[in-house]
C-alpha cells in the first residue's frame, strides 16, 4: 500500500514536470512576443530591451526553463526598470501586467475555485443520489418519470444559460462575493450560495440519472435479495447494502467530475463574479501573461493528477476487494 | 379430482422414519399459482402447486430451469416483488397464512420461520461487509441484544458450521472465503435465528463435487440437530438420493410426480422422471453418448395445452384419443394410501417403465 502510494506520487511528479516543460515550449513557439505584448503601445527600444532581459527572453530557452525550476524551489529576483523584486519560493514567475508574483496571485484565485466546487458537489451529490435512489426504488412510476425527465431537461440547458438566469432573477438570494472561509464563515458561506446552487442543481441532474442506474442494478444483485430473505428493514435493505454497493461507481465519476470543474469554472465565475482561477487564467489568455498561463496550467495538472490519486486510493476504502500493490 | 399430497408426507415412511417424528406439516401449500404480467404476457410460473412438508423432514423439488421451482420457494419466503405478482392459494408456515401477509408481517417472519440458502455464495453475500457484520445483522433484526451478544452468537454459528478459527475470520470479507466456506458463512447466516424451515435453492450447484458432499453432510446433521424441516430445490438427482426424505417432480410449473423419495427413483411412474433418469450420466461401464430428453423446456409464457410434457413425450401414442395433447391429467394417486400421486393419462405406466425404461437404466 504504501510502496504503491510512493510510486503514484513519484509518477504523479514526473507528470507534472513534463507538463510544465511542454507548456513552456509551446508558450515559447508561440507566435506572439511577449515582451513586446507588455512593452505596449508607448514602447521605445530601452523598456522593450529592459522586459526582455527581466522575463529571460534574451538567453537561450534551456536556461528559461532551468531558472524557472530552479524558481519554484528557490524563489528568485527580478528586476524591472531599475526595481528589484523578491519572488519567494515556489517562484512561478512575475506577472508583469498585474505587477505580482504568480504565487500570490495562485494563492488568491484557488481558495475561490475550490470552494465554489466543493461546496456545488456537496450540493449535487447529496440531492442527485437521493433522487436517483428514490427514483430506482419506484422504477416505472410517476415519481421515476418526473425525476428523470426533470434530470434530462436541466443538463439540455447550456450551463450558462442556467447560471445567467440565476444571477439576473434570483435576486433573493445573497449578494455573490468571495469572503475568505477562515476570516468569516457565514459570509464565504452566503456569498458562495448562488454559484453553489447552480452549479450543484444543473451537476445534480446527471449525477441523479448515474445514481439512478447504478442503484436499480445494485437492488437487482442477489445480496440484496440475502438482505431482504434475513428479515431486515426495507428501508435498511436499500440505503444499507443497495446504495453502499451503488455508490462506488459514483464516486469514481465524481473523481472525474471534479477534476473538470475545478480547471473549468470560469462560467460560475465570472457570471457570478468570483475571483477565481478561471477568470485569472481568462485573464491572463487575453494579455499574453504566459507566467500566470503557466501557473494555471501547473495547477491544473496537479489537480488532476491528484483527484485521479485520491479516487484510487479511495477506491480500497469503499471496495474492500480492491487492493493496491 | 385434485389430490393433496399433505397426506404424503404425514404418513410413516415405509423403510422406518430415522429423522425426525412426523408430526402436522410445518409448511403446507395449496393450489399455489404465481403469475408475472409481462410485456410479452402473464408468466404463469407456479400453477396450482400443493405439498406438505413436517419438521424433521427434508422434501426436493426437482426440475429443469423454468420449471417454477425456484419462484415456489422465493413464494415461501415472499420475496417475490409484490407490485408485479399475481399470486393465489395458500402457503402456511407454522399455522400462518403468507400469501397476503404484511411487508411488516412477512418481514418477521423471513429468517425465523423459514430462512433461505441461495445458489451462489459469491454473489449471495455482500462484497462490501464483512461476515460477522453481515451475520449480526441477521441475529439482530430479530433479538434485541447488543452487538457484542450478537457477535459471540455469530462465532458460535460459524464454529457449528465448521469455520476453522470462527473468532478470526468473523473480521474477513466474503472473497476471502473458498466456495465452500462461503456457502458454510450462507448457512451459518441462514440458521443464526433457529429457522424451522430451511430452503436451500440449489445451495451445492456452485461448488465442486468434493465440497457439495461436505455441503450436504452439513445440512443433513444442522438437520438432525435444530429438527427443522428443510425444502431443497435442485436439478441434479444424485443429490436428491443423497439427501431427501419426499420428492416432488416439476414440469412447466406443475406437479408430474410427487411421493417418497427411494420409491420414485425406484419406481417412477412419469415420462419425464423416467427421461430424468435416462439423462443421468452413466459412471461406470460405456459411457458413449448422453441421453437427454429430446426437445427444450417449455415456455412459461405459453406452456403446453394438455399435459405440459406431451411435446416430449415419447409414450404420448399409447394414450387413445390424442388426451395428452388436449386434456390436463389429474395429479392420479398410484398406491392405495395416496402417498404417491403422478400427473398422467398413461393406464400402466408400471408396466412400461419395468418393460421399456428399466433396462436402458443399467
Amino acid at each position: 500500500m504504501l510502496t504503491y502510494v510512493l510510486r503514484r506520487v513519484l509518477s504523479a511528479i514526473s507528470v507534472i514536470l513534463v507538463t510544465l516543460v511542454v507548456s513552456f515550449g509551446l508558450f515559447f513557439l508561440a507566435p506572439q512576443d511577449p515582451a513586446g505584448v507588455i512593452c505596449g503601445p508607448r514602447c521605445n527600444t530601452q523598456r522593450y530591451q529592459d522586459i526582455r532581459a527581466s522575463l529571460d527572453l534574451d538567453k537561450p530557452v534551456l536556461v528559461q526553463v532551468g531558472s524557472y525550476l530552479k524558481g519554484l524551489v528557490a524563489g528568485r529576483t527580478y528586476t524591472s526598470s531599475g526595481v528589484t523584486i523578491e519572488c519567494p519560493a515556489p517562484c512561478l514567475g512575475y506577472s508583469y501586467t498585474l505587477g505580482q508574483p504568480v504565487t500570490k496571485l495562485l494563492a488568491q484565485a484557488v481558495p475561490v475555485t475550490v470552494s465554489i466546487v466543493l461546496g456545488a458537489a456537496v450540493v449535487y451529490v447529496t440531492v442527485g443520489v437521493l433522487a436517483g435512489t428514490l427514483a430506482a426504488r419506484r422504477r416505472g412510476s410517476a415519481m421515476d418519470r418526473g425525476a428523470v425527465g426533470v434530470s434530462l431537461g436541466l443538463s439540455s440547458v447550456p450551463y450558462f444559460v442556467v447560471a445567467l438566469i440565476v444571477a439576473l432573477y434570483a435576486t433573493f438570494l445573497p449578494r455573490s462575493e468571495y469572503h475568505s472561509l477562515l476570516d468569516n464563515p457565514f459570509a464565504w458561506a452566503s456569498g458562495l450560495l448562488a454559484a453553489w446552487l447552480t452549479l450543484g442543481f444543473t451537476n445534480a441532474a446527471a449525477y441523479t440519472r448515474y445514481s439512478r442506474a447504478s442503484m436499480i442494478e445494485s437492488l437487482g444483485e442477489d445480496f440484496v435479495r440475502t438482505a431482504r430473505s434475513k428479515g431486515i428493514s426495507e428501508r435498511r435493505v436499500v440505503y444499507r447494502h443497495g446504495l453502499r454497493a451503488a455508490i462506488t461507481p459514483v464516486a469514481t465519476i465524481l473523481g472525474v467530475d471534479m477534476a473538470f470543474q475545478l480547471t473549468g469554472a470560469i462560467f460560475t465565475e465570472r457570471i457570478f463574479g468570483l475571483p477565481g482561477l478561471g477568470v485569472l487564467v481568462l485573464r491572463a489568455f487575453g494579455q499574453s501573461d504566459l507566467p500566470v498561463l503557466m501557473g494555471g496550467v501547473l495547477v491544473g495538472a496537479v489537480v488532476l493528477v491528484t483527484l485521479n490519486l485520491t479516487v484510487d486510493l479511495l477506491y480500497t476504502v469503499l471496495d474492500p476487494r480492491v487492493r493496491l500493490t | 379430482m385434485t389430490v393433496h399430497s399433505g397426506d404424503v408426507v404425514t404418513t410413516p415412511r415405509s423403510d422406518g422414519a430415522s429423522r425426525g417424528p412426523d408430526g402436522p406439516p410445518y409448511l403446507a401449500v395449496r393450489d399455489l399459482s404465481v403469475a408475472f404480467p409481462t410485456a410479452d404476457g402473464e408468466v404463469r410460473a407456479v400453477r396450482d402447486l400443493s405439498f406438505s412438508l413436517a419438521l424433521g423432514r427434508t422434501l426436493a423439488i426437482v426440475g429443469e430451469s423454468g420449471s417454477g421451482k425456484s419462484v415456489a420457494s422465493l413464494s415461501i419466503m415472499g420475496l417475490h416483488d409484490r407490485g408485479s405478482t399475481r399470486m393465489s392459494g395458500s402457503i402456511t408456515l407454522g399455522g400462518h397464512e403468507i400469501v397476503g401477509m404484511s411487508p411488516e408481517e412477512l418481514r418477521h417472519h423471513r429468517g425465523v420461520a423459514a430462512s433461505m440458502v441461495f445458489q451462489d455464495p459469491l454473489t449471495s453475500l455482500h462484497p462490501y461487509f464483512t461476515v460477522g457484520n453481515q451475520i449480526v445483522e441477521a441475529y439482530r433484526a430479530h433479538h434485541r441484544v447488543n452487538k457484542r451478544q450478537a457477535r459471540e452468537r455469530a462465532v458460535d454459528m460459524l464454529a457449528r458450521v465448521g469455520i476453522p478459527n470462527p473468532r478470526r475470520r468473523l473480521g474477513d470479507y466474503p472473497h476471502q472465503f473458498s466456495g465452500g466456506m462461503r456457502q458454510r458463512v450462507m448457512i451459518a447466516m441462514a440458521l443464526v435465528n433457529d429457522p424451522k424451515l430451511l430452503i436451500a435453492d440449489e445451495p451445492t450447484t456452485a461448488l465442486d463435487v468434493t465440497v457439495q458432499a461436505q455441503i450436504l453432510d452439513l445440512i443433513r446433521d444442522l438437520q438432525r440437530d435444530f429438527g427443522s424441516a428443510v425444502l431443497f430445490i435442485t436439478h441434479d438427482l444424485g443429490v436428491v438420493a443423497e439427501i431427501a426424505d419426499d420428492l416432488l417432480v416439476m414440469y412447466g410449473g406443475r406437479c408430474m410426480e410427487q411421493g417418497p423419495m427411494r420409491t420414485i427413483l425406484g419406481r417412477p411412474l412419469h415420462p419425464y422422471t423416467w427421461g430424468l433418469l435416462l439423462s443421468v450420466p452413466a459412471v461406470s461401464g460405456e459411457t458413449d453418448r448422453l441421453r437427454p430428453i429430446p426437445g427444450a423446456p417449455p415456455s412459461l409464457l405459453a406452456v403446453p395445452s394438455g399435459c405440459p410434457f406431451h411435446p416430449r413425450c415419447a409414450y404420448r401414442d399409447r394414450v387413445p384419443y390424442d388426451q395428452c395433447r388436449e386434456v390436463l391429467p389429474d395429479l392420479y394417486p398410484r398406491t392405495a394410501d395416496g402417498t404417491r400421486t403422478s400427473r398422467c393419462h398413461l393406464a400402466d405406466p408400471e408396466r412400461i417403465f419395468t418393460s421399456d425404461v428399466l433396462p436402458r437404466l443399467s
